[in-house]
């Protein structure tokens, strides 16, 4: 009896913790099927053309999507330069000049900005943008992202700030240095790597947002005729193709699809690799 | 010795008062800290303006509907009536769908990493699990449409028919025309979009359990199984339950690969296997048509209530996953 019993324990032990293994063995794998089913769809279809032509009309294969590539680029900028200042100052704020509650109200409100779903940013930034002047304009579109950037730049450069020593700060204090000095000469200089990978990682994050796009970059078919006009860009394009009924709409949208994967995943990767490095300094 | 002595009180800053302040100003402390004051401040404006746009932007579609807008099922651009219910219907639907399928696959392979595989192994896994975290939400909508819709019509979905859909009570649930899209496979995608937010967090908060806890198990003749599964998962409950909140809070408000995939119906169908609507994924593909005021007003009010879930979800995770880590998780 007690050996039935013994026997039963190890089996549901060996059975159940063979499953967390093949639980997590599914996830993992999960992600080399999407590189491996991008990376053949889209490697097939990827051609030079893709990166320097623009799109054909309805109906004509080929063509490219050029002005999306550039159009992501575009607004990417914009997000970077409205965003990541914001981000890197509030960040510097909470972690070496806020208060009690203040900063915590701070965090508070980053972490429920972080929070809200992409959609929700992009209904904000049109009626910011689009609505007072009455059409979508890239700018609309990189005030959507580069609000997203903001939370995840504040969150990461105030724990990498943190990170660093505090004799540090007091050896620059003691050589006569004033707080912001210290600052700006030493903590900040010690803490870039960490900063620099935050940064690039919240802006790999909006590379790939749609939702925020949809109404305020819009899209274009053709070359964007400045800053206050509507713009095309990849993840917008990934999903009026795919969506639509042509099959070469497809494969162009896989294509695009492998070409904005491999744009995230390798600033992932060059995020990782800085802030490896600057451990290692 | 007197010049020596002037240099030091000369270097000494005056303690208080106006002149501390000048002192503080002309070093450049006061300004640095009031510039970046300024931008933390800045976060502030900028969330409560989202909430303030919102609100107003929604004040024609709150006065024609009020509370209405809740449980009406209709939605009609033709004769502007609109109601949210088919939209939160749907977003409850493919929530709850993705989490009972990510929850037991996310703790499981939590408790692998935490409890079984090496560190360095561990590590290298949650690497790739972070790595599975960044992909795009549209791509998983461009994988949904041409793997699993196609996969759902030919194979999944008959299947489910045919076994589960002749069982009593839940077998409701998979009847009816299958069209690849719907309810059900938006909440595969959404399963395995929210999988790598459940592992990551579920793992940290197990790794912060004591490693007495499982000796001590361990000590009194349990399996490994049941210390994890008595012992340690229970310290870390709290934890977890933030996770799967955290989780919630992401497939709720998710877009991109739900609308791709649900098949865009305004309509409330007791099988999982209908096409459907969810409130984010009505947004994404109204909004540029909504031609009248009411019409574009209902579809922000849409993204109000959209707003207030995610913002309440997103708070309890927090308190939640803090109160874990603080080392407030008990033994059962």
């Amino acid at each position: 009896m007690i050996a039935l019993r013994m026997f039963w324990r190890k089996s549901l032990n060996f059975v159940m913790l063979t499953l967390t293994g093949v639980a997590a063995l599914a996830v993992v794998s999960v992600l080399f099927l999407i590189l491996g089913y991008l990376l053949w769809n889209g490697g097939t279809s990827l051609s030079w053309n893709f990166f320097t032509q623009l799109p054909k009309p309805v109906g004509e294969t080929g063509g490219g999507m050029a002005n999306a590539i550039v159009g992501s680029l575009k607004l990417l900028f914009l997000a970077a330069v409205m965003g990541l200042p914001v981000g890197l100052l509030a960040g510097v704020y909470l972690a070496e000049f806020g208060g009690k509650t203040f900063s915590f109200v701070v965090r508070y409100t980053t972490d429920l900005l972080n929070g809200v779903p992409s959609i929700v940013i992009g209904i904000f930034a049109y009626s910011l943008v689009v609505l007072p002047v009455k059409h979508f304009s890239a700018l609309a579109g990189g005030v959507a992202l580069g609000i997203m950037v903001i939370p995840i730049t504040v969150r990461s450069t105030e724990e990498f700030l943190r990170a660093v020593p505090g004799n540090m700060r007091e050896a620059a204090m003691a050589l006569g240095a004033s707080r912001w000095k210290t600052i700006a000469t030493v903590v900040l200089p010690a803490a870039s790597g960490g900063i620099l990978t935050g940064m690039l990682l919240a802006l790999a994050r909006v590379a790939g947002e749609t939702a925020p796009l949809l109404f305020t970059a819009f899209g274009n078919r053709f070359w964007s005729q400045g800053w206050g006009q509507p713009i095309a860009s990849l993840p917008v394009m990934i999903y009026t193709y795919a969506v639509a009924p042509y099959d070469d709409w497809h494969r162009q949208a896989w294509a695009a699809g492998l070409v904005l994967l491999a744009l995230v995943l390798v600033s992932n990767l060059g995020a990782r690799f800085i802030l490896a490095r600057s451990k290692a300094v | 010795m007197s010049a020596a002595a002037t240099s030091i009180a000369h270097e000494v800053p005056p303690q208080a008062g106006p002149r501390a302040f000048l002192h503080r100003l002309r070093q450049g402390d006061q300004i640095a800290h009031l510039v970046t004051l300024t931008f933390a401040a800045l976060i502030l404006l900028l969330t409560s303006m989202l909430v303030y746009e919102l609100w107003m932007n929604s004040h024609l579609s709150r006065t024609a509907f009020g509370w209405n807008f809740f449980w009406t099922k209709v939605w009609d651009p033709n004769f502007d009536n609109f109601g949210a219910a088919p939209f939160i219907y749907g977003t409850i639907i493919t929530s709850t769908v993705a989490l009972v399928l990510a929850v037991p696959l996310g703790l499981a392979s939590a408790i692998f990493l935490s409890e079984l595989a090496p560190r360095n192994i561990s590590d290298v896994i949650s690497f790739l699990i972070d790595l599975l975290a960044a992909v795009p939400s549209v791509i998983y909508g461009l994988l949904g449409i041409f793997i699993v819709v196609p996969l759902m019509r030919t194979t999944l979905g008959p299947l489910l028919i045919n076994t589960l859909g002749n069982v009593p009570y839940i077998g409701v649930l998979f009847r009816g025309p299958n069209y690849g899209v719907g309810f059900l496979t938006a909440g595969i995608v959404l399963a395995i979009m929210v999988v790598p937010f459940i592992i990551s967090v579920s793992r940290e908060v197990l790794l912060t359990v004591p490693r007495e806890q499982r000796e001590a198990a361990m000590a009194l003749g349990a399996t490994r199984w049941e210390s994890t599964w008595k012992v340690v998962v229970p310290w870390a409950r709290t934890g977890i339950m933030g996770s799967v909140f955290l989780a919630l809070a992401r497939a709720l408000g998710e877009t991109m690969a739900v609308t791709m995939v649900i098949g865009n119906a305004a309509a409330i169908k007791a099988s999982l296997l209908a096409p459907g609507d969810t409130i984010a994924s009505t947004i994404a593909n109204q909004f540029t048509e909504a031609t009248g005021d009411l019409y574009l007003s209902s579809l922000i009010e849409l993204g109000l209530v959209l707003f207030l879930i995610t913002f309440i979800l997103n708070g309890l995770a927090r308190i939640l996953i803090v109160a874990t880590e603080r080392g407030g998780g008990r033994p059962a």
